[in-house]
C-alpha cells in the first residue's frame, strides 16, 4: 500500500521524504531511494496523479533548447560572437543565426552586436552536456537590448515573475510604464523613462522572488505597485 | 543588481539620480557590532554597508621593535579578498588589490596617529606590541574600502592587551587594558563617474568609474590619507570638492562607532 | 579515569548551543553559517561554473571542489598565517569527500562547484561544523542531494564517550581520541570518519551510535534553517 508523506504545497528539503511505495512516481528534482520518494532540493511538492515531482526554490539556471534568455555579448570571433548566458559556459552565437540579413564574412561584427551588448537570444541546440549551446537571433522578439538596468532573479521563480499568460509582468508593464524583458535563464531587462518607476518595477520583481511560494501572490502585488502611485 | 548598461548609469545620474535611488552622498545603512570572535582575537568587528560585510580581527604579539624606533610598537595590516565574497576573487596569494586595500587602510591608520605607538612599547629596543590587523570581506556589494575601515577602527576598539606570564603571552586570557587608541581615522570613498561625484559605491557603479578617491579624516577634518585610483585623471577642482565630501561624511560615519 | 563531569558542565551526550543560517552571503549561489559553542563556520557555493585547468574537468559530472580556511584571527592562540597549510589543504579534501556521496553532479559534466568555508572563531570541531555549512550552503544553491550531510565530533575521555568535543576537552593532559564524523542521517551512511588517539573496537561503535544522534539533532536544524528562509509571512 502506498502512503504520501507530505501534503501538496509543502516545502521541503533535500533527504526529506515524500511518499512511500511504488504507486509513486518520481517527478523532477524528486528521486527513487527503494520505496521511497525522496526530494532533491528546496522546493515546493506538486501532485498530479502519481506523478511527485517539486518546484525548485534555488538553483542557478541550466540551458535548455527553445528556451529565451537575456545574455552579454563577451567575445566576437570570424564565425560570429561569445554570448554570456549566466551559464558555467559561454554559448555561441554564429554568423549566419544572428540576422535576417545575409552577413558577410568580412564584415565589422560589432556593427551588429558589439562587446557588452545585452540581447534577447534562443537557444536551438545544447550538446555536450552544456559545454556547447547555439543561439539564434532570428525569431519574434528576438532583439538587441537598448540602455536598461539588469537584474538577476532566481531561474526557477521567472515562471512567477512572468504569470499565468505573461499577467504578472504585464501588471508590472502597465502600472509603471516601464519595458521589461525577462530571460528563462533569470536575467531580466528593464528600462523606464522614469528612474524610480523603473525602480518601483525592480522591487516589485525582487518581491515577487521573495514571496514566490505564497500564495495571493498577484493580489499582493497589485496592492504593492497601487501603494506606490498613492 | 549585477550589471547597469554603461549608459543607462550616465543617463540616470545626469537625471541627479542614481541606481538605487540614493542621494550622490549618501551611504547605504550602517552596521557595526563588536566582538564577533571573541574567544579567538584580542578584537574584532563586523561592519555591513547595504549588503557588503566586511569582518576584521586584532591579534597581538610581542616582537622586538624596529632598530630606527626602539620604543615605538606598530601594526601591521593585511587584507585577503576571499573567493567565498565575490566570484570574481580567486584563491591564492594576495592580488594587487587585496594589497592596496590593506596598504590603504594601514596608511590611515599609521599616519591619523590612530595608536601611540609608544605607548605600545615594553621595553625599549628589546620588546614592543606588534598589532595586527587582518580584514576580510565576507560579501561584496561594493565600497570594501570604506567597510575595511571603519571595521578595523572599530576593531582596534573593541581590543584589549592580553595577559602575558613569564614574558610569554597567555592567549584567551584578555586584561581590561584597552589599546591606546587616540585618534579615530575615517576613510571616506568619492566616485567620480562624468560629473558626478558619488560616495558609497555599488560594484556596478564601481565597474563604470572614471576616478576614485579614498581620503582618511580626522576629527578635526585633517587629512591624513589619500589615495586616487581609477584611469581617468582629476582635476584640482574635483579634489577640492571630493575632499569637502569625505570631510562632512567621516563626521557621520564615525558616529556609527 | 572517570570523566562524568565536564569542563563546562554539559552531559555527555549534550551538544553544545546550535544555531543555522542560510542565504548570509548574498552574491554566492547558496551559502550557510553555522555555529556550534564557539566554533563559527560561513559557507559560500559558487557554480557549476567553469573549470580551469581543462585537465581537471570530468566530462560525466560536475567536480566539487571545497577550500576550508582558517581566518587569522580564528585560532585558539597565535595568528594564524594567511594561506592553505597542510591541515587545511586536508580537510578540504575530507570535506569534498564527506559530501560527495550524496550529491548529484551528471546535470553539469565539465564544470565546478565552488564550496569556500571560512572559520571566523574556532572551538574545535572546525571541519565537522565546515561540514555542515557547506551542506547546507550547497542545499542553499539548489545542487541537486540525496541528503543533507550533518557533522559532529565525538571523543573518547578517559572512560567516558562524549558528544560535541571542545577544545580544552582535546587538550586533555591524560591523553583522549578525537573522532569527527559526518553522516547523511536518513540512510544513516557514514561519509567522514578520522580517528586520533586510542580507542577499542567497543568505544569506536558507542562512539558512531553516539554520533548519529548528535547528527539527528544537527540535521533538524539544518533543515529549519532552510525552510526559515521561506516563512508563511511576507
Amino acid at each position: 500500500m502506498s502512503i504520501l508523506l507530505i501534503q501538496e504545497k509543502t516545502i521541503v528539503v533535500p533527504g526529506e521524504e515524500l511518499a512511500e511505495g511504488m504507486d509513486f512516481l518520481p517527478g523532477t528534482d524528486v528521486i527513487r531511494d527503494g520505496e521511497k520518494l525522496i526530494a532533491t532540493k528546496v522546493g515546493i511538492v506538486t501532485i498530479s496523479g502519481r506523478l511527485i515531482k517539486l518546484i525548485p526554490l534555488a538553483g542557478k539556471y541550466l540551458p535548455k533548447r527553445n528556451d529565451i534568455v537575456i545574455g552579454k555579448v563577451v567575445g566576437m570571433g570570424f564565425s560570429g560572437w561569445r554570448v554570456d548566458i549566466d551559464w558555467a559556459f559561454e554559448a555561441n552565437l554564429a554568423l549566419r543565426d544572428a540576422s535576417t540579413e545575409f552577413i558577410e564574412k568580412t564584415a565589422d561584427l560589432s556593427q551588429y552586436y558589439d562587446f557588452e551588448d545585452w540581447i534577447v537570444c534562443q537557444i536551438t541546440a545544447v550538446a555536450a552536456g552544456g559545454r556547447l549551446i547555439d543561439l539564434t537571433m532570428k525569431g519574434p522578439g528576438l532583439r538587441k537590448l537598448g540602455p536598461g538596468r539588469i537584474i538577476k532573479a532566481t531561474p526557477a521563480k521567472v515562471p512567477r515573475i512572468i504569470g499565468k499568460q505573461g499577467s504578472m509582468i504585464t501588471l508590472i508593464k502597465e502600472a509603471t510604464g516601464t519595458k521589461i524583458s525577462v530571460g528563462q535563464n533569470g536575467i531580466v531587462w528593464l528600462s523606464g523613462e522614469d528612474s524610480s518607476q523603473e525602480l518601483l518595477a525592480l522591487k516589485a520583481i525582487e518581491k515577487i522572488e521573495a514571496e514566490s511560494h505564497v500564495s495571493g501572490l498577484t493580489d499582493r502585488i497589485k496592492a504593492f505597485l497601487e501603494g506606490a502611485h498613492s | 543588481m549585477i550589471d547597469i548598461t554603461k549608459q543607462h548609469i550616465l543617463t540616470t545620474l545626469s537625471k541627479g539620480s542614481r541606481e538605487d535611488e540614493r542621494a550622490f552622498t549618501a551611504y547605504r545603512p550602517i552596521t557595526v557590532e563588536y566582538g564577533i570572535s571573541p574567544k579567538s582575537a584580542e578584537g574584532s568587528a563586523r561592519v555591513t554597508i547595504g549588503k557588503t560585510e566586511v569582518v576584521v580581527g586584532i591579534k597581538l604579539e610581542i616582537a622586538s621593535p624596529f632598530p630606527d624606533r626602539p620604543d615605538e610598537g606598530t601594526i601591521i595590516v593585511n587584507a585577503e579578498l576571499l573567493p567565498l565574497s565575490n566570484p570574481e576573487f580567486e584563491s591564492g596569494p594576495p592580488s594587487v588589490e587585496a594589497i592596496e586595500l590593506s596598504r590603504v587602510v594601514d596608511r590611515a591608520i599609521r599616519e591619523g596617529k590612530a595608536l601611540d605607538f609608544k605607548k605600545l612599547s615594553i621595553t625599549p629596543g628589546e620588546k614592543a606590541w606588534i598589532v595586527l590587523i587582518d580584514i576580510y570581506p565576507i560579501n561584496d556589494d561594493g565600497n570594501l574600502f570604506d567597510a575595511a575601515a571603519l571595521g578595523s577602527i572599530a576593531a582596534l576598539k573593541n581590543a584589549k592587551f592580553p595577559k602575558v606570564e613569564d614574558d610569554k603571552i597567555s592567549y584567551g586570557h584578555l586584561t581590561n587594558q584597552s589599546l591606546p587608541l587616540e585618534q579615530l581615522p575615517i576613510s571616506c570613498t568619492v566616485l567620480k563617474i562624468g560629473d558626478s561625484f558619488l560616495v558609497d559605491p555599488l560594484n556596478s557603479e564601481e565597474g563604470q568609474m572614471d576616478a576614485r578617491l579614498t581620503i582618511g579624516c580626522l576629527e578635526d577634518g585633517n587629512i591624513c590619507a589619500l589615495q586616487k585610483g581609477g584611469n581617468a585623471g582629476l582635476t584640482i577642482q574635483d579634489v577640492e570638492k571630493m575632499v569637502e565630501i569625505a570631510q562632512e561624511k567621516t563626521q557621520e560615519l564615525r558616529r556609527h562607532l | 579515569m572517570t570523566y562524568t563531569k565536564r569542563f563546562d558542565g554539559r552531559q555527555l551526550d549534550e551538544l553544545r548551543p546550535i544555531e543555522a543560517r542560510v542565504g548570509v552571503v548574498p552574491r554566492a549561489t547558496g551559502s550557510a553559517l553555522f555555529k556550534i559553542g564557539k566554533t563559527h563556520a560561513i559557507a559560500a557555493v559558487y557554480g557549476p561554473r567553469e573549470l580551469y585547468p581543462q585537465f581537471l574537468q570530468d566530462h560525466q559530472r560536475g567536480v566539487l571542489r571545497c577550500n576550508y580556511n582558517m581566518l587569522a584571527f580564528s585560532g585558539a592562540g597565535e595568528r594564524v598565517r594567511p594561506g592553505p597549510s597542510r591541515r587545511s589543504k586536508e580537510i578540504s579534501m575530507v570535506m569534498e569527500k564527506a559530501l560527495f556521496p550524496v550529491l548529484d553532479m551528471r546535470a553539469f559534466p565539465s564544470t565546478v562547484i565552488d564550496v569556500f568555508v571560512e572559520l571566523i572563531q574556532t572551538d574545535a570541531g572546525t571541519r565537522c561544523a565546515a561540514i555542515t555549512a557547506a551542506s547546507l550552503a550547497l542545499a542553499d544553491a539548489g545542487i541537486p542531494m540525496k541528503d543533507l550531510i550533518s557533522s559532529v565530533a565525538v571523543g573518547r575521555i578517559g572512560n567516558a564517550i562524549v558528544l560535541d568535543v571542545t577544545k580544552e576537552e582535546e587538550d586533555y593532559e591524560e591523553g583522549m581520541a578525537d573522532i569527527p564524523i559526518a553522516m547523511s542521517t536518513r540512510t544513516g551512511e557514514i561519509t567522514l570518519l578520522q580517528d586520533d588517539g586510542l580507542l577499542t573496537k567497543e568505544e569506536l561503535i558507542n562512539a558512531l551510535g553516539l554520533a548519529k544522534k548528535g547528527c539527528e539533532d544537527i540535521k533538524r536544524v539544518q533543515i529549519q534553517a532552510l525552510k526559515n528562509k521561506y516563512k508563511e509571512e511576507p
